[in-house]
């Protein structure tokens, strides 16, 4: 087990790499010269000069990809070209907002997700079936910034249950869980029906029914413990779309976090700032794939023999 | 003619759900081929005495905040929404599908390469592919459409390669290259029309997912600039008046749902109909 960690790990450095690569050349895609900002107009040629090599802009593409990655790696992201301070900073504000509202949205997606998709196998074919998976077609069918507006009206402008918007208070967290966890349980649900309806259709749940256990503890002992297999491989490979849908739902819900500063920051093409952003939702979806797939090898010897 | 004969498409139509589901599909995209006829106004005439009514026998859906009739820029939206969305689908299949070809079939580095660019993005959500496409754009209808094809281009890429993966072990292949058939041709007329089923249902079902991400691209201002209609674009309007008039947000974004539920059902007919569950890469 501690080889197949080591090897999992290892695997992450040139993905990491890529990732960076990628969005450091963000910067020199995006139209307009940051040189030309932050100069005077007509300010000489030289003064131009002198300022490329400040930033070294002079030097080869290559080189100031260097310099930026062992900044990065140092924890120095630059400074926020319209905030005027550490990129650091704000990312250190935003993160734990966000780190709670998509791991409540996870937990809420996994939980609900799992129980009504053990329900609809449960009834499969039946009117319980027909209504969770209608239900659910409905839920993931919805722009999820939508949802969030129509929660909002509903729940905290008629009913008056939840704050409109914010982060003051633990209650404000309810409704954009809500949201982002909904489109989640969809997911996780169908995953969970059809992976139970499979599962139960092995030889080996043949052989326990063929030994007399009752159907019931069949089902949640040994049909479901299989079945959580590719639930878990692919919400561990959606973490980035529950990430995604939290950037939206944040800017609804005007919630500090991550998404909003990404948001802001490309509509004010405060572009280190967009860097730091994706660079951590990309850390996040990377950190996702690796969990998921050690948990992976946990609940399937068969993945670990394969890796050693 | 027996049933079995005709296309897959027309029977799909003839389960229940696919006839609801494909009944809808043809109503949106009939409206939206033929807004500017069927419409009873100009979707940016602007009339602020009539500004902010709910729902009469005059405005069936009510106006907006410049007295805009809400169902007229409604239909008119589906133009927007469903060019912009379907031309970025089809253009991501068609790169998706050279791509995903040329990798299966020419292995080695290439397909090395390929593979792990689209693994890479394919665990990054299209939303965050999208915003910095747009970024890098700019706003407006193109802007979208590039950003949308591309934030679809992994999962047809990967669909593709895994149905020619599959198909090229399959005894008819073996055949024709026994029978002396050239690469290119066995390509072209053997792996690549049999593997056009899953890919065209699955580009379906997208089209469904990219409405969504150009509602979406739409509500934060950079999708069709106004006055052109767009469902993205009228929910963002309305987000700020949801509390003085919900109506202008609440049918938008009906449509869309409604619009998607039934993409979906007629989606799962199809592959009931062609029988290319198994095929579909996972699609739960």
């Amino acid at each position: 087990m501690l080889s197949y960690l080591i090897r999992r790990v290892l695997m992450l450095v040139p993905v990491f790499l890529a990732v960076s690569v990628v969005i450091f050349l963000i910067l020199h895609f995006i139209p307009g010269d940051p040189v030309d900002n932050l100069l005077k107009v007509g300010s000489p040629p030289e003064a131009r000069a002198e300022m490329m090599a400040r930033y070294g802009l002079d030097r080869p593409l290559p080189v100031q990809y260097g310099v930026w990655l062992g900044k990065v790696v140092q924890g120095d992201l630059g400074t926020a070209i319209v905030a005027r301070r550490p990129v650091a900073d704000l990312i250190v504000q935003a993160l734990p907002h966000s780190l709670r509202l998509g791991g409540l949205a996870l937990l809420f997606s996994t939980v609900v997700g799992v129980g009504l998709g053990l329900v609809a196998a449960l009834n499969r074919d039946r009117w319980p079936d027909k209504a969770i998976m209608g239900g659910v077609l409905l839920g993931s069918t919805m722009p999820s910034f939508w949802l969030g507006l129509i929660l909002m009206l509903v729940f905290s402008v008629w009913l008056g249950w939840f704050p409109v918007s914010g982060a003051r208070s633990a209650s404000a967290l309810v409704l954009p869980v809500l949201t982002i966890g909904l489109g989640g349980t969809a997911l996780v649900a169908r995953i969970t029906r059809v992976a139970m309806i499979e599962a139960a259709g092995r030889d080996f749940v043949t052989l326990l029914h063929a030994k007399g256990l009752s159907p019931l503890r069949i089902q949640l002992r040994h049909v479901l413990r299989h079945a959580l297999i590719p639930v878990v491989t692919i919400l561990a490979l959606r973490i980035g779309w529950i990430l995604g849908g939290a950037v939206t739902v944040e800017v609804v819900f005007a919630r500090p976090g991550l998404g909003t500063l990404l948001i802001k920051s490309l509509s004010q093409h405060d572009y280190p700032v967009v860097q730091a952003c994706l660079l951590m939702l990309a850390i996040a979806v990377m950190l996702g794939t690796l969990v998921g797939d050690i948990l992976q090898a946990l609940m399937d010897p068969r993945v670990r023999a394969a890796m050693e | 003619m027996t049933a079995r004969a005709l296309p897959a498409p027309v029977r799909a139509l003839r389960r229940p759900m696919g006839a609801l589901a494909g009944g809808w599909l043809l109503l949106v995209i009939l409206m939206a081929v033929l807004a500017p006829l069927i419409t009873p106004y100009a979707y940016d005439i602007q009339s602020l005495k009539e500004a902010y009514q709910p729902a009469s026998s005059a405005h069936w859906l009510g106006t907006d905040e410049f007295g805009r009739d809400l169902l007229t820029r409604l239909i008119h939206g589906a133009r927007t929404s469903l060019s912009v969305s379907g031309i970025a689908i089809f253009l991501s299949v068609l790169c998706g599908m050279v791509l995903g070809a040329a990798a299966a079939w020419f292995g080695g580095w290439f397909d090395r390469a390929v593979t792990v660019v689209v693994d890479l993005t394919w665990s990054f959500p299209e939303i965050l592919i999208a915003l910095i496409l747009v970024a890098i754009i700019g706003p407006g209808t193109t802007g979208t459409m590039v950003a949308i094809s591309v934030a679809y281009l992994a999962q047809f890429t990967r669909l593709t390669r895994a149905q020619i993966l599959t198909l090229r072990g399959e005894t008819f292949i073996e055949a024709a290259r026994s029978l002396g058939a050239s690469n290119s041709h066995i390509l072209r007329r053997h792996l690549l029309p049999n593997a056009l089923a899953p890919v065209l249902v699955s580009a379906m079902l997208a089209t469904g997912d990219a409405i969504i991400l150009e509602a979406t691209l739409g509500f934060f201002g950079l999708g069709a600039q106004p006055p052109v209609p767009s469902w993205g674009g009228m929910m963002s309007a309305g987000s700020a008046l949801i509390f003085k008039a919900p109506w202008i947000i609440v049918f938008p974004g009906l449509t869309v749902a409604v619009t998607v539920v039934a993409i979906n059902l007629f989606g799962d007919a199809l592959i009931a109909e062609l029988d290319i569950r198994n095929r579909m890469g996972g699609r739960a």
